[in-house]
């Protein structure tokens, strides 16, 4: 049997998630130094649109897809889908499985790898395909990487979100379709989701899907301090995202700190107001493809990371911002 | 009276600059000192919230070394009664060995009469960020592990939780015993009071030796590194509210304005 990676696979009604295809990207790097391993991709539950997502598959490169389907897996639980990746690694004889570092790929990451008895490495950056698997991973937030030996067979990682953008394979497939219906124990079944609410306006999703994120830190100085940043995200049709210590006080809402324990974004444009740049905040904000600093303080680290800065107080510049482009766009 | 236990880690400081070991094994954090995990502040708050909602105990544990004992005197100043601390030595330690080296505790102290209904962990570490401890006990145990929970209550023995799915917030209900692990977001971080920090003081500390089923697994670590630092290629648009025209024209080439 020639090598085979298995990556868990996660779909929503739009299909594979952004995550799950950066994750096949650089699982199709790895399979290709690999020996020419195969991809195979696990598909755990109810799916909108299966056309869609096999498509999906093998534009990116899947040989075989395992569906894993079932009454039991209606409702979500971390260990009914490991069952499910464990029951491929056993038939396919994976060497390496991945997942990406979702909330829910890393849930069932660490349970694949209690039950294959496998060390797991979480927030990979790069695979070195050399035996025994060598990773890069981020720790503290990202500020800095372990280089990790992952001695098991099977290995099991995630993929840090946003480190390898999503690239189609030179030559499609058409992924061969296996399904089967995954055996699990009353255990298994006992942590699954009872109900979902769905929230009444999904702040977080509006916040890491904005294009444009307006972000405020302590130099904001209070809660009503945000009114000319909210202004501005309105000019701007963007969203707020803030740092922790905004949240501590109590000065905005949990939903929108941006950072290692809070939303990663990835905006076209990150306007960091009174933010010094800290580990915790940069780890959630380094991905925006722009970022304009306004701070007092020209050797605050976010100034310096920055693309762009305006140096002073933050309560002139961000009203002199909006006025101006209020002044631009009267009439347009 | 729900017996509740939350597993807790020091860690370095994430508001400075990172540094490193010379041998490249450790985070140097000798001038920017150390605190709580994030995610573990909201599951001791968690752990004190259920612990006197359902009028039992919160025992905070740690596995670590002598200096760790400052976060378990942290967390027994915001509420929990007792303080364990499995001394071990962590370099040496991957998750899986935390994991174990709990598990242990866990299992001698059931033998003994003691027993943890509810064990709480972080959801992951802000150092380290291995995301699998809480699991890895969990199966340990032969219990079942949430994970990514913000919120939760004990009505008559069973466990509601809360998370974020994908689509909403999602309900988890089961029976008790269970291990949680706690995210950042339901529960306010609480913090001390001036009794709080006097109880601290003369709360003991019971030291355990860490007791593994075998040899550590160890980390895998090979080496840390910091990434490559790139050289600062900020352009200053200006000082004041005179930079608001260069900074609308720098919108407009963005196209984020006057769309």
């Amino acid at each position: 049997m020639s090598a085979t990676i298995v990556v868990y696979v996660e779909v929503d009604s739009a299909g594979v998630i952004e995550t799950a295809q950066e994750t096949l990207t650089l699982a199709r790097g790895l399979a290709a130094e690999h020996g020419g391993a195969a991809l195979h991709a696990v598909v755990v539950g109810p799916v909108d649109d299966e056309s869609t997502v096999e498509k999906q598959l093998g534009s990116l490169g899947v040989v075989e897809l395992h569906r894993a389907e079932g009454e039991d897996l209606a409702a979500y639980a971390g260990s009914t889908h490991a069952a499910a990746v464990v029951e491929v690694v056993q038939t396919t004889g994976a060497e390496v499985v991945i997942a990406g570092g979702s909330p829910r790929g890393t849930e069932i990451a660490a349970h694949v790898a209690v039950r294959t008895d496998a060390v797991m490495a979480a927030n990979v950056v790069t695979v070195d395909s050399a035996e025994p698997l060598t990773v890069s991973r981020q720790v503290m937030g990202g500020a800095a990487l372990e280089e990790m030996r992952l001695s098991t067979q099977p290995a099991v990682l995630t993929i840090a979100g946003h480190v390898c953008e999503v690239a189609p394979a030179p030559e499609p497939t058409v992924p061969q379709v296996n399904r089967f219906e995954p055996a699990f124990t009353d255990a298994d079944l006992r942590t699954r989701v009872v109900r979902t609410e769905e929230v009444e306006s999904d702040h977080t999703a509006a916040l890491t899907g904005a294009r444009v994120v307006v972000g405020g830190g302590r130099g904001v100085g209070s809660a009503d301090g945000f009114n000319d940043l909210l202004e501005l995200s309105d000019l701007l049709g963007g969203a707020i995202g803030v740092s922790r210590v905004v949240t501590s006080l109590g000065w905005r809402p949990h939903h929108e700190q941006v950072g290692q324990t809070g939303s990663r974004i990835s905006p076209d444009l990150y306007i960091a107001c009174g933010i010094s740049g800290a580990i915790q905040h940069w780890a959630g904000c380094q991905s925006a493809k722009t970022i304009l600093a306004i701070n007092n303080d020209a050797d605050a680290p976010m100034v310096t990371k920055a693309h762009y800065a305006v140096v002073g107080d933050l309560h002139e510049i961000v009203p002199a911002i909006n006025d101006e482009i209020r002044r631009r766009t009267v009439g347009a | 009276m729900t017996n509740v236990l939350v597993c807790i880690k020091r860690v370095p400081e994430t508001s400075g600059q990172v540094l490193l070991s010379e041998d490249g094994q450790s985070i140097d954090a000798r001038h920017v000192g150390y605190t709580l995990s994030t995610h573990d502040e909201c599951a001791v708050a968690l752990a004190t919230q259920i612990a006197s909602a359902t009028g039992g105990d919160a025992t905070v544990l740690t596995v670590g070394d002598d200096e760790a004992v400052a976060q378990l005197r942290d967390a027994i100043a915001v509420g929990c009664g007792s303080a364990v601390r499995i001394e071990a030595p962590t370099q040496a330690y991957g998750p899986a060995d935390v994991a174990a080296a709990i598990a242990e505790v866990v299992k001698a102290r059931a033998a003994h009469g003691t027993t943890y209904d509810l064990i709480l962990v972080g959801n992951d570490a802000t150092d380290t960020g291995d995301f699998q401890v809480g699991v890895r006990l969990a199966y340990a145990l032969d219990r079942p592990v949430l994970t990514g929970i913000k919120s939760a209550e004990v009505t008559g023995g069973r466990l509601i939780a809360r998370g974020d799915g994908p689509s909403g917030s999602e309900i988890f209900e089961l029976d008790l015993p269970a291990v949680v692990t706690v995210l950042e977001g339901g529960v306010e971080p609480r913090y001390p009071s001036i009794p709080g920090r006097m109880k601290a003081k003369r709360t003991p500390i019971e030291d355990v030796d860490a007791a593994l089923p075998g040899e550590p697994v160890g980390s895998g670590r090979v080496k840390l590194k910091l990434p490559p630092q790139k050289p600062s290629v900020v352009q200053v648009l200006g000082e004041g509210d005179a930079a608001a025209p260069a900074v609308v024209d720098l919108l407009i080439e963005l196209g984020v304005v006057g769309r």
